[in-house]
C-alpha cells in the first residue's frame, strides 16, 4: 500500500512540475502566434499604405484640378505652361497597347494551351513548358529593348511610314510577354477537366479539335477566364516596354501605328525628371496611379464575377 | 454492461458518459467504459461505430481540428483528473498517453531522431541519456537488433512493419502511462502483423493498452478485455474469452459471429 | 448508313464519309496551327536572345563589368549597377523572406476560420495583381518623403520586398500544404506544441518549396525597373555605396543603406533611351548580363527543387 501512495505522490509531483513548465511555454506559444499574426498583417498594412498614399496625393491634386476636366479634357500636358489635365490620352494609350497585346496573347496563349493539353505528348509538353517559362522570366526592360530595336525596324519593312516610337511594337511585345501567363493558367484549367468528359465526346465520334473546343474549353472556362484576367492585369500594368518603345507623347488616338504614352509610361517620365515634392506636377503621377489602380481593380472584380458564374464542379 | 474485473485489475482510464460531437453530428453517445492498467483492451465494431473517435478522445487529438466538442468525463488514474475537462491542456494529456497510427508515420528523419524526438521535447538533452533511452525503446519495440548498425539511416528505408515498430518505439521512449493503437496492423502483411501482436502481449506488462481493430481474430488473440461499439454506443464490454464464446447481448453475438459487419 | 458501305463498290463517297474526312482535315489543320504557334513563340525567344547577343556580346569584357557609367559609351561599364542590384537584393531578401514565411505559417497553421483571416487572404490575392509601378508610388510617398528614408538602397529594398511579398507567401503556403497531416498528427501525439511541430517538422520538411519560391521571387525582383525609377534611383552613379564595414567601433557600418544607388535594369533603360547607337550596344551588353543573372537564379531554383524532392518524398 505504501508503494501505491509513493507512486501516487511521484506522479502528482511530476504532473505539477510539468504544469508549471507548461504555463511558461504556453506564454511563449502565444507570443510566437502574435508575431506570426503580425507578419500576416503586414500585407494588410501594405494595402492600406498604397490606398492612403494614392488617395491623399490625389485628394491634393483634385483640390486644384476639377474632376470634370480630368475626365473630359482631351489633352494631357501637365508640365507645359498652359497645362491640361485630361487623363483620356493616357487611358487611350493604355487601352490601345493592352488591346494589341491581348489580340496577340489570347488567341496564341489559348491555342498553345489547347495544343499542350489535348494534343501534345508528355515529352513535347515537358520540352515546351520550360521554354515558355523562359519567356516569362525575361526582364521587361530587355523586352523593351527588343521592341524598339528589332520589332519596330522589322515592322517598318511592312509600313515604311511607321514612326520609331509606336504602340504596335510595344503592344505586340507585351503580348508575347504575357503568352506564358495565359497559356500556363489555361492549360492547368484544361488539364483539370476530368478524362471521362473527354471520353464521352470521343465515344460519340468527335475529333480532338471538336472535343477540345466544344467540351474541354467550355468546362474549363472559369480557369481560362482567370488566365485572361491575369493577362489583362499584366498588360495594363506594364511599364518598361511602353516607356522604351511607345514613346512618351500623350496623344489621344486609337491608331496603334502612332506613338503615345500610357499611364505607366507617364509616371516613369515624371519620375525621371525633377519635380518638386508637393507641386501639382508631382501630384499628377499619383492621380494617374490611382486611375491605373482603379482600372486594374475593375478588371479583377469583373474577372472574379465571371469566374464564379462559369465555375464548374466536376 | 458488467465489468468483470479480477482483484488484481486496477483502473487506468475511465470514460463516464462520454459524448462527442463533430460540429453538430453526434459521434459518441454516452460511452462509459473503464480500461485497466497492464491489460490489453480491444475496441471492436463495424466501420463508423465510433471506436477510433473514442480512441482519439483519450489523447485529445480532436482538439487539432475546429468545431469539435466533448461532453461527459474521462478520468485518468491514479490522480483521477478529467482529461476532457475545459481547463486541461491537451498537450499535457498527450505527454502522458502515446499513440500508434493506422498507417506507419515515421518522420523523414533518421531512426535515432525519430525515437529521440518525444524525449527531446520533454527537455532531456544530454546525449548519453538520450542514447540509452533510444536503445531501450528500440529493444522494447523488438527493433533494436535490426537497426542497431544503422541508427542514423533514414527511417523511410525501413519496411512497413519495421516502420510501425519504429513508431511504437517512438511512443514508448517517452514512458507513457497508456498506449493507444489505432488499427496498427491493417496496413501490414501477416508476418509483420504477427510480430506486432507478439510485441503488444509483451508490452502490456508495463503499460495499459487500448487497441482498435476491425479484425476480430486479432482482438481474440491479443486482448484481455474487449469492448463492442455500435453506432456511437458502447454495447457490451467484458473479458475477451466471455465476449467471444458467450456474449450477453444479441447484437454482440451477431457481430462476433459474422452475421453483419 | 450501313457498315457495308466500306465494301460498296460505288466510287462516290457517301456524305457522312465526306464529313468525317473534312473534320479530320480540320483536326489536323488545327493541330498544325497549335504547333506552329508554339514554334512562333520559340522563334521569338530566339530572335530576342539573338538580337541581344548580336548587339551586345562584343561589349562584354572584364572592363565592362568593372567600370562606372561614363559619357563615353566605349568606356562605360556596369560596376555600380550590379553592385547596386546585389545590395538592394540583400535588403529585399532579408525583409521579404521572414515576413513572407511568417505570414504563410500563420495562415496555414494558426489562423482560425474567421473574417480576419479571409480579409488577409483576399488582400494577398489582390496585392499580387497590383501593377508594380504602384508600389513605387506608394514607396515614394511613404518611405521617401513621409519616413524620410530618402532615395536610398534601403527604400529600394523595402519597395521590392513589398512587391514580392505575395509571391513568397503563396509559394510558402503551397510548400507547407504539401506536408501530409499524418506527420503533424505524429508530432502532436508525442506531446509537441504547435510551435514545436511547426519548427521541428513543418518548416524543415517544406524547405525545398520555400527556397524555390524565394529564389523565383527574387529573380523577379532583379528585373524590376519601374518601381525603382519612381522612387528616384538615378542612373548616372559614378561611385559605389559605402562599404558595410568601417575602421572604428562597432566595425559594421549601416551607412550604405542610405546611399543613392542604381541597379542593372535601370542602367540598361538609361542606355537604350539614348539616341546614340553606341549606347545601345552597352544596353544590349547590360541586358545580356541581366538575363544571365535572371536565368542563373531560375536554374538554381530548379536545382534546389530537384535536390529537396530527392530527399523528402511523401
Amino acid at each position: 500500500m505504501d508503494v501505491a501512495v509513493l507512486l501516487h505522490a511521484m506522479v502528482k509531483r511530476t504532473a505539477v512540475s510539468m504544469v508549471a513548465s507548461r504555463r511558461r511555454s504556453q506564454l511563449q506559444e502565444k507570443g510566437i502566434e502574435l508575431l506570426l499574426l503580425a507578419s500576416a498583417l503586414t500585407s494588410v498594412a501594405i494595402t492600406i499604405g498604397i490606398v492612403s498614399v494614392l488617395a491623399y496625393e490625389s485628394f491634393l491634386f483634385f483640390r486644384q484640378v476639377s474632376l470634370l476636366q480630368f475626365f473630359t479634357d482631351r489633352q494631357w500636358t501637365p508640365l507645359f505652361a498652359e497645362a491640361h489635365y485630361g487623363i483620356l490620352p493616357l487611358v487611350s494609350g493604355t487601352l490601345v497597347t493592352t488591346g494589341v497585346a491581348l489580340a496577340l496573347a489570347i488567341p496564341m496563349g489559348s491555342l498553345i494551351a489547347i495544343y499542350l493539353s489535348e494534343y501534345a505528348s508528355r515529352r513535347l509538353r515537358e520540352t515546351v513548358k520550360p521554354i515558355l517559362e523562359l519567356l516569362s522570366a525575361v526582364p521587361t526592360v530587355v523586352y523593351g529593348y527588343f521592341a524598339l530595336l528589332f520589332v519596330t525596324p522589322a515592322l517598318q519593312h511592312i509600313w515604311p511610314n511607321l514612326p520609331g516610337f509606336n504602340m504596335l511594337s510595344a503592344g505586340l511585345v507585351i503580348g508575347i510577354m504575357i503568352v506564358p501567363y495565359v497559356s500556363s493558367v489555361s492549360e492547368d484549367a484544361m488539364r483539370a477537366v476530368p478524362l471521362h468528359l473527354r471520353e464521352g465526346a470521343f465515344a460519340l465520334g468527335a475529333t480532338r479539335m471538336q472535343t477540345a473546343l466544344r467540351v474541354v474549353f467550355p468546362s474549363a472556362l472559369s480557369g481560362i477566364i482567370a488566365a485572361y484576367v491575369l493577362g489583362v492585369s499584366r498588360a495594363i500594368g506594364e511599364t518598361m516596354v511602353v516607356a522604351i518603345a511607345a514613346g512618351m507623347q500623350p496623344t489621344l488616338t486609337l491608331n496603334p501605328l502612332e506613338p503615345a504614352a500610357t499611364m505607366t509610361a507617364y509616371i516613369v517620365q515624371v519620375s525621371l525628371g525633377d519635380l518638386p515634392h508637393g507641386s501639382v506636377g508631382y501630384q499628377t503621377i499619383f492621380a494617374t496611379g490611382l486611375m491605373l489602380l482603379l482600372i486594374t481593380l475593375v478588371f479583377n472584380i469583373a474577372g472574379h464575377v465571371l469566374k464564379r458564374r462559369y465555375r464548374q464542379v466536376y | 454492461m458488467s465489468l468483470i474485473a479480477t482483484s488484481r485489475d486496477v483502473l487506468k482510464i475511465e470514460a463516464r458518459s462520454l459524448s462527442f460531437y463533430y460540429g453538430t453530428l453526434q459521434a459518441l453517445r454516452e460511452v462509459s467504459i473503464g480500461v485497466y492498467d497492464r491489460r490489453v483492451t480491444a475496441m471492436i465494431g463495424p466501420s463508423g461505430c465510433g471506436k477510433t473517435t473514442y480512441l482519439r478522445c483519450l489523447n485529445r487529438m480532436h482538439d487539432l481540428y475546429p468545431g469539435n466538442r466533448y461532453e461527459g468525463e474521462v478520468l485518468l488514474y491514479p490522480d483521477k483528473v478529467n482529461i476532457v475537462g475545459p481547463n486541461i491542456d491537451p498537450i499535457e494529456v498527450r505527454m502522458r498517453i502515446g499513440m500508434v497510427f493506422q498507417k506507419p508515420n515515421p518522420f523523414p528523419k533518421s531512426i535515432y531522431e525519430n525515437v529521440a524526438y518525444g524525449v527531446r521535447i520533454r527537455g532531456t538533452s544530454s546525449p548519453i541519456d538520450l542514447d540509452g533511452v533510444v536503445e531501450r525503446a528500440l529493444r522494447d519495440a523488438a527493433l533494436w537488433a535490426e537497426v542497431k548498425e544503422r541508427l542514423h539511416a533514414p527511417a523511410f528505408n525501413l519496411s512497413g512493419g519495421q516502420q510501425q515498430r519504429l513508431c511504437i518505439a517512438r511512443a514508448l521512449a517517452t514512458d507513457p502511462e497508456l498506449m493507444l493503437f489505432d488499427e496498427p496492423t491493417s496496413a501490414l502483411d501477416p508476418t509483420a502483423t504477427g510480430r506486432i501482436e507478439e510485441l503488444i502481449t509483451v508490452l502490456k506488462q508495463r503499460v495499459a493498452i487500448i487497441i482498435v481493430t476491425h479484425n476480430m481474430q486479432q482482438a481474440a488473440r491479443v486482448s484481455d478485455y474487449t469492448a463492442f461499439m455500435y453506432e456511437g454506443r458502447m454495447v457490451e464490454y467484458d473479458r475477451t474469452d466471455k465476449m467471444f464464446t458467450n456474449p450477453s447481448d444479441k447484437l454482440t453475438e451477431d457481430y462476433v459471429t459474422g452475421r453483419f459487419g | 448508313m450501313s457498315l457495308n458501305a466500306a465494301t460498296d463498290k460505288s466510287t462516290e463517297p457517301s456524305p457522312v464519309r465526306r464529313l468525317i474526312a473534312w473534320r479530320k482535315r480540320l483536326d489536323r489543320f488545327f493541330a498544325l496551327e497549335g504547333l506552329s504557334v508554339m514554334i512562333l513563340a520559340l522563334l521569338v525567344l530566339l530572335a530576342l536572345l539573338g538580337q541581344l547577343a548580336f548587339d551586345g556580346l562584343g561589349r562584354i569584357s572584364w572592363r565592362f563589368l568593372t567600370s562606372f557609367p561614363s559619357r563615353f559609351p566605349a568606356q562605360a561599364g556596369i560596376l555600380s549597377a550590379w553592385i547596386g542590384t546585389m545590395l538592394v537584393m540583400l535588403v529585399t531578401a532579408l525583409t521579404a523572406v521572414p515576413l513572407g514565411v511568417g505570414a504563410a505559417i500563420y495562415l496555414e497553421e494558426y489562423a482560425p476560420k474567421n473574417w480576419v483571416t479571409e480579409l488577409i487572404e483576399i488582400n494577398i490575392a489582390n496585392l499580387a495583381g497590383v501593377p508594380s509601378i504602384v508600389y513605387g508610388l506608394m514607396a515614394l510617398g511613404l518611405l521617401v518623403y513621409e519616413l524620410h528614408l530618402g532615395q536610398s538602397i534601403l527604400t529600394a529594398g523595402l519597395t521590392l520586398a513589398m512587391l514580392i511579398l505575395p509571391m513568397v507567401i503563396i509559394a510558402t503556403r503551397e510548400a507547407i500544404r504539401s506536408v501530409p497531416p499524418h506527420i503533424r498528427e505524429a508530432a502532436y501525439a508525442l506531446g509537441a506544441t504547435k510551435w514545436q511541430t511547426v519548427r521541428h517538422h513543418v518548416v524543415p520538411y517544406s524547405t525545398g518549396g520555400i527556397l524555390t519560391g524565394m529564389i523565383l521571387a527574387l529573380s523577379r525582383a532583379v528585373g524590376e525597373t519601374a518601381p525603382l525609377i519612381t522612387i528616384g534611383a538615378l542612373s548616372f552613379i559614378a561611385f559605389l555605396p559605402h562599404p558595410p564595414w568601417q575602421s572604428e567601433f562597432p566595425f559594421i557600418s549601416m551607412q550604405w543603406l542610405l546611399d543613392p544607388f542604381t541597379v542593372m535594369p535601370i542602367q540598361m533603360f538609361n542606355w537604350v533611351s539614348r539616341p546614340q547607337e553606341e549606347f545601345h550596344v552597352n544596353a544590349a551588353a547590360a541586358g545580356l548580363v541581366l538575363l544571365f543573372m535572371t536565368l542563373a537564379m531560375n536554374a538554381l531554383a530548379i536545382v534546389v527543387r530537384a535536390r529537396y524532392r530527392k530527399r523528402i518524398h511523401w
